[in-house]
């Protein structure tokens, strides 16, 4: 497994006395599809250009394919990019773009032509070969752009949030298509997106960026489910945090203090640093993750370990319901997400009205215990 | 660049119909009348003494006589023509040599910048370009700057014989015309989407490449503008040969000058200055019809 096409070692990148990247170091494997995910200006792109050659480190090493390439100039990196804003060639024919490369290369006449034409048939547009740009829907002139670049067959292509110009449509059946293409070519695939949905649903791998730094490398699943900190809790989906204070640490798990209740939480929950008794934290919970208790469903038995709460807002998406809840004692707000449900006679209709007494509470284990700061 | 400010034009005289047809009828008409009465006019005046015969005491006799045209037959003026055109052309290509970088790194200067460089190109029109042709005379004459530099440097021996030259000529024009090239070329390239660069050299193309296959096709309307700029008037100069050339060099704008001035062969002077018209005139339509095609490519 450890063939490693790209690693970044101790990159740091300035301009002027802005810090773009702090000290990076990534390898990314040979074949996978990696996502660098951030909010804009955390320097994803600035990592793209790097790789690309369009950029220079200002400390550090960039290696591919085994071999440093820190100061060689993008036309000797066996390296493509599709850009942001496609940058086709406006005055070349869709067959002239994807052929710009080849051509380069050395490659004429009927080798040349084979080569184009195949290409054009894997992202289906060899009936528009002899389009312009300018004639192809925004849809399609992405295509090109994919097409122009995997025509070399690269070590690894670089994607710049490519489907950010499309709409929500059209850029789900592109994320589709550009897995299956990625899995079908084996080229590794390197994807900027600050769409966090676009990452989890693409990806092998995502790297988390913010202010130049990497927060959390991991598969989907770990970034959503086991986020490292505060930041890529809140940026991967949407998180609850409830304050809470750590009472005790023991090897059954944390006992805590939240809202004013004591709890007990699993061992094996997600805690990346396990932290000190005494110390504050935040419990995060997936809006998904909570479940609403309404009045009737509640025994005595059960209401001690539940939150009440007030609904203030019911919000109804089709296939779920979501429900802004405010905990009355501190009024903490949290967001809740219910699917409907034919099994639970209670919530069949998820017919909630603002104002209603209600009560929240999550399974023990399903959340993540996180660090200040 | 051609076809924007008839854009400009159209939109402003949309927006003034709407404040009162009367200012628009008067501005446009004005124009027309200066223009009917000071171009179409002397240009139709010159086309009818082309076609008269030279008078013994006054300037023309009328009678018809297409002798004028059929004298500019003769090997003598093709050579004349010939030489004219050959160094307007070599100029025009002097010219788009150096503009092209230079409007290159003007494009690609930081903004702040630009103002001030493309300045330093609209100065010269600060001075009649006579004065700055005599300016030239002082720098290469035998014993002028450039020569005086060259000796003090050691780099020759001797003065360098450049004034009354082709080459005298050839710097008159090139300078001259410069500007011409350099700012359709800047519109051009100012337009530019840089992104197209970094496109190619991440598919490989080296700075030969990028040039040939990228900056030249789409800034080719700058090219084609900026070409015809400096062409056409480098055709029609006489001052910068007879200051700079001496007596030596004869070309068309001076066969013309001369027939008027001193020769006082008007119909002659005429036929030449309409054939020159007229091969201007093919050469406009022939840059008129590459516009479209290239707008009709962009656009569609």
């Amino acid at each position: 497994m450890a063939d490693t096409v790209v690693e970044l070692r101790s990159v740091t990148k300035r301009y002027g006395r802005q810090t773009v990247l702090d000290g990076v170091d990534l390898a990314i494997e040979r074949g996978e599809f990696l996502t660098l995910l951030g909010p804009s200006g955390c320097g994803k792109t600035t990592v793209l250009r790097l790789i690309a050659g369009f950029e220079a480190p200002t400390a550090g090493e960039v290696w591919l394919d085994g071999a440093e390439v820190t100061r060689l100039p993008p036309n000797s990196r066996h390296v493509n990019t599709v850009f942001q804003s496609y940058a086709l060639f406006p005055h070349l024919s869709v067959f002239d773009n994807v052929a710009f490369g080849p051509r380069l290369a050395g490659h004429r006449a009927g080798d040349l032509d084979r080569r184009v034409r195949e290409t054009l048939a894997t992202v289906q547009l060899e009936d528009y070969a002899d389009r312009r740009p300018g004639q192809l829907s925004g849809g399609q002139q992405q295509r090109v752009a994919i097409a122009r670049a995997i025509v070399n067959q690269p070590s690894v292509l670089l994607l710049d949030e490519p489907l950010s110009a499309l709409d929500y449509k059209l850029r789900k059946a592109m994320q589709i298509e550009l897995k299956q293409l990625q899995r079908r070519l084996g080229i590794t695939f390197v994807f900027v997106t600050h769409d966090q949905e676009e990452a989890l649903s693409m990806s092998d791998r995502i790297v988390v960026l913010d202010a130049g730094r990497i927060q959390q490398t991991g598969s989907p699943r770990s970034i959503y489910e086991t986020p490292a900190n505060l930041f890529v809790a809140g940026f991967v989906g949407e998180i609850n945090l409830l304050p809470a204070l750590v009472q005790e640490v023991a090897d059954a798990g944390l006992s805590i203090t939240i809202e004013g209740h004591r709890m007990r939480l699993p061992k094996g929950t997600a805690i990346k640093t396990v932290p000190r008794a005494g110390e504050s934290v935040y419990v995060g919970v997936r809006p998904e993750d909570l479940r609403i208790w309404r009045e009737v469903e509640v025994t005595d038995e059960l209401r001690p370990s539940l939150f009440p709460a007030i609904i203030d807002e019911v919000i109804y998406k089709g296939s779920t319901v979501d429900l802004q809840v405010r905990l009355p004692a501190s009024g903490t707000r949290l967001s809740t997400t219910q699917f409907f449900n034919e099994d639970d006679p209670a919530i069949t209709e998820l017919d909630f009205a603002a104002g209603e007494r209600v009560y929240v509470s999550w399974v023990p284990g399903w959340e993540v215990v996180l660090p200040h700061g | 660049m051609a076809e924007r400010p008839i854009v400009a034009a159209r939109g402003e005289a949309r927006d003034l119909r709407g404040e009162g047809g009367g200012f628009r009828r008067v501005a446009i008409g004005t124009t027309w009348f200066w223009l009917l009465l000071f171009a179409l006019a002397p240009n139709l005046l010159v086309v009818a003494v082309s076609l008269l015969e030279r008078g013994e005491r006054e300037f023309v006799r009328v009678a018809f006589s297409v002798g004028s045209y059929v004298r500019l037959l003769d090997p003598l003026y093709a050579g004349v023509f010939w030489s004219s055109f050959r160094l307007a052309a070599i100029a025009t290509i002097v010219c788009l040599l150096i503009a092209y970088p230079f409007a290159l790194a003007v494009a690609r200067a930081p903004l702040r910048w630009r103002p001030a460089l493309l300045a330093l190109v609209v100065i010269p029109f600060w001075t009649s370009s006579l004065v700055r042709t005599y300016a030239i005379v002082i720098l290469i004459k035998t014993e002028g700057l450039l020569n005086a530099g060259l000796l003090a440097l050691g780099l020759v021996d001797e003065p360098i014989e450049i004034l009354y030259t082709e080459l005298a000529v050839l710097i008159g024009f090139v300078y001259t015309e410069l500007p011409f090239m350099v700012l359709p070329l800047y519109a051009a390239m100012e337009k530019l989407d840089w992104r197209l660069v970094e496109a190619a050299r991440d598919l490989g193309a080296g700075a030969w490449a990028v040039l040939w296959r990228v900056l030249v096709p789409l800034t080719l309307p700058g090219i084609i503008a900026g070409s015809m700029l400096v062409f056409l008037p480098a055709l029609g100069m006489f001052y910068v040969a007879d200051v700079l050339g001496g007596a030596k060099e004869l070309l068309i704008g001076n066969l013309i000058r001369d027939q008027f001035l001193s020769a006082r062969d008007w119909p002659f002077g005429a036929a030449a200055s309409v054939v020159v018209t007229l091969l201007m005139a093919a050469l406009i339509g022939v840059y008129a019809l590459s516009q479209r095609r290239l707008g009709s490519r962009g656009a569609a």
